[in-house]
């Protein structure tokens, strides 16, 4: 039950992280590889206003969410853009946004040690226990998942009940179809990619108030988030929260059985399972 | 084999005669930067063979790396280091067709995934194993030399060139030729895609593996870490990409330039080194999207054309 709950609260996060990333492949078509390096800074926001002006973590998004709009949107406008625009086919755009993604996952790394140097930060926030169940958790944890659900269910009401929402799942499915019933395709992967690295960052700021980051950690949030999307299936929000809790409670089952160094190894061992028996993901439909 | 192909083949031995005399004339900084070069040189030609075809890009090298020379780490102390090289590039060969199993029949997507954090499960799992035995790494000592090494190396390099250029000629080489322009007509035509992706996988695990063994007495002291560390992967991906893949000998044009850069960037600004490779990866992508090779023949095509 502890194991079942602390994976829970876990995945509520991993949630957030791979909508974000599931925005930014599924909609915009950009395989985005940086996208743990977004977190990762947003992560450092929310440290650098607790530490420096004792804001709370769970306001911080309040600035950390604009901002994190509007470099997303730059970097797609200028870097990912032109890409999009030379490519003959799907193929190659995965090929570029790939190669580009890592250039920017790299800068980022090393803007990030450059300003604040390769050591680990955390801070303690909400550090109080939360009896649920009999067991106690830290509030941190409690407060994060509850505001990973809440931000989760605004996307999810967002994409299903309005008409840019409607939008968006159009270009989802068919991209080239969208473009032919009105739907502004290019403006429209613009806002996808950026609203989709500003909830990754948001994210970000959120799992700082209970695990510890570094500069460098952002890769290994780039592949939970991807194997997260890859296991929910493309463009599926549904799917994507029901991955993130199975990898929540997966991952939290083996650091407290096995060996907490074995996490990514767990991760794997789903991700394995899905590419041989169901590689089109939970939900996902064979495609003809 | 044609005349051109003859003057090929010469040149290439010409040329590695040649290297192997460098030991003989320097054994201190130039040749450890030889080392670099001849290593980094058989690691992204292999590369290349799978990914440059096949555009899928494998960050699998660290892992292979390891894997490598932990044979040689295990091994060493009963079997002598030319026995275990060759066991490494089987052993680095049937990993590789195990991944290539599992990945390699779906969308390259989930193969460039499932390598990038290759290494790192790789580690985790090492760690693990050698934390519940009780041991955190292994001394490698042994008394071959710094040049017997570059000799080896050097050697395994040959061996690429010739297995890369047996593998154009052949219908494996065709296949995969058909398989990278496109998929679905390959299929059609009676090509076993996913076969042919998993054996030509199998070529970078092999010599990746090999040259993490010939290098483990090197390090001295092999820890998972060390062994794993996943920037070898993006190193070898942008030399790779850097020289071009299109040819066999695309790679080596941008393996010395980098090995180059990368020395003197980590000895005058040991803490920019990932901002080096990001904006690599970014002059790739806008700047040289065929790599220098496709530099030369543009350049190459204007001036005939100005000419003409």
């Amino acid at each position: 039950m502890d194991i079942l709950i602390t994976g829970i609260l876990l995945g509520g996060t991993y949630a957030l992280i791979a909508m974000g990333l599931n925005l930014q492949y599924g909609v915009a078509r950009i395989m985005n590889l940086a996208n743990g390096e977004m977190l990762v800074a947003g992560g450092f926001a929310a440290f650098w206003f607790y530490v420096n002006q004792a804001l709370s973590p769970l306001l911080t998004w309040v600035l950390v969410a604009p901002v994190a709009f509007l470099l997303n949107w730059l970097i797609y406008q200028i870097i990912l853009r032109p890409l999009v625009k030379r490519a003959k086919n799907r193929g190659m755009l995965e090929r570029d946004s790939i190669l580009a993604t890592f250039g920017l996952s790299f800068i980022g790394v090393g803007v990030m040690l450059a300003s604040f140097g390769g050591d680990y930060f955390s801070y303690s926030f909400a550090a109080t226990p939360v009896v649920i169940f009999g067991d106690t958790f830290g509030l941190n944890r409690v407060l994060s998942f509850v505001a990973a659900v809440i931000l989760c269910g605004a996307v999810y009401l967002w994409m299903h009940f309005t008409r840019i929402g409607m939008a968006m799942r159009a270009l989802a499915v068919e991209p080239r179809s969208a473009g032919l019933v009105g739907i502004k395709v290019s403006k429209l992967a613009a806002i996808a990619f950026a609203l989709g690295g500003t909830i990754t960052a948001v994210g970000g700021s959120l799992i700082s108030t209970y695990l510890t980051l570094d500069a460098s950690t952002g890769v290994v949030f780039t592949l939970k988030a991807l194997i997260i999307v890859i296991m929910g299936g493309v463009g599926d929000i549904r799917g994507t929260i029901i991955a993130a809790l199975m990898l929540g409670i997966i991952e939290t089952l083996v650091a407290s059985l096995i060996d907490p160094g074995l996490t990514l190894a767990a991760a794997y061992l789903l991700f394995i399972l899905i590419l041989l028996f169901r590689p089109q993901g939970l939900f996902g439909r064979v495609r003809s | 084999m044609t005349s051109k192909e003859w003057r090929q083949l010469t040149l290439l031995l010409v040329a590695v005669a040649l290297m192997a005399l460098i030991p003989l004339g320097d054994d201190g900084y130039w040749l450890s930067i030889c080392i670099s070069i001849v290593m980094f040189t058989a690691l992204a030609t292999s590369w290349s063979i799978f990914s440059g075809p096949t555009h899928y890009i494998s960050l699998a090298s660290a892992a292979f790396f390891g894997i490598g020379s932990y044979v040689t780490a295990l091994g060493f102390e009963s079997l002598s280091l030319w026995v275990l090289v060759p066991i490494a590039g089987v052993m680095g060969a049937l990993i590789a067709a195990l991944i290539g199993l599992a990945t390699l029949r779906l969308s390259g997507v989930y193969f460039v995934i499932f390598t990038l954090g290759l290494a790192e499960l790789i580690r985790q799992i090492t760690t693990w194993v050698q934390n519940a035995s009780g041991q955190k790494g292994f001394y490698v000592l042994t008394d071959v030399t710094e040049s017997q090494l570059y000799w080896a190396l050097l050697g395994l390099c040959l061996f690429v060139f010739l297995l890369g250029g047996l593998i154009e000629r052949s219908r494996l080489g065709f296949a995969v030729r058909i398989i990278g322009d496109d998929e679905a007509v390959a299929r059609h035509v009676g090509i076993n895609t996913a076969l042919t992706k998993v054996i030509l996988f199998m070529v970078p695990g092999a010599v990746a593996a090999m040259v993490g063994a010939i290098l483990a007495p090197r390090y001295v002291y092999i820890e998972p870490s060390l062994a794993f560390a996943p920037i070898l992967s993006f190193q070898v991906v942008i030399m790779a990409l850097l020289g071009g893949t299109g040819r066999l000998w695309g790679p080596l044009v941008g393996v010395v330039p980098f090995t180059f850069l990368w020395e003197f960037l980590s000895s005058t600004f040991p803490n920019q080194t990932t901002l080096l490779l990001g904006v690599a990866f970014l002059v790739i992508v806008f700047v040289l999207p065929q790599g220098f090779i496709g530099l030369f023949a543009s350049i190459k095509r204007r001036m005939n054309g100005g000419r003409a």
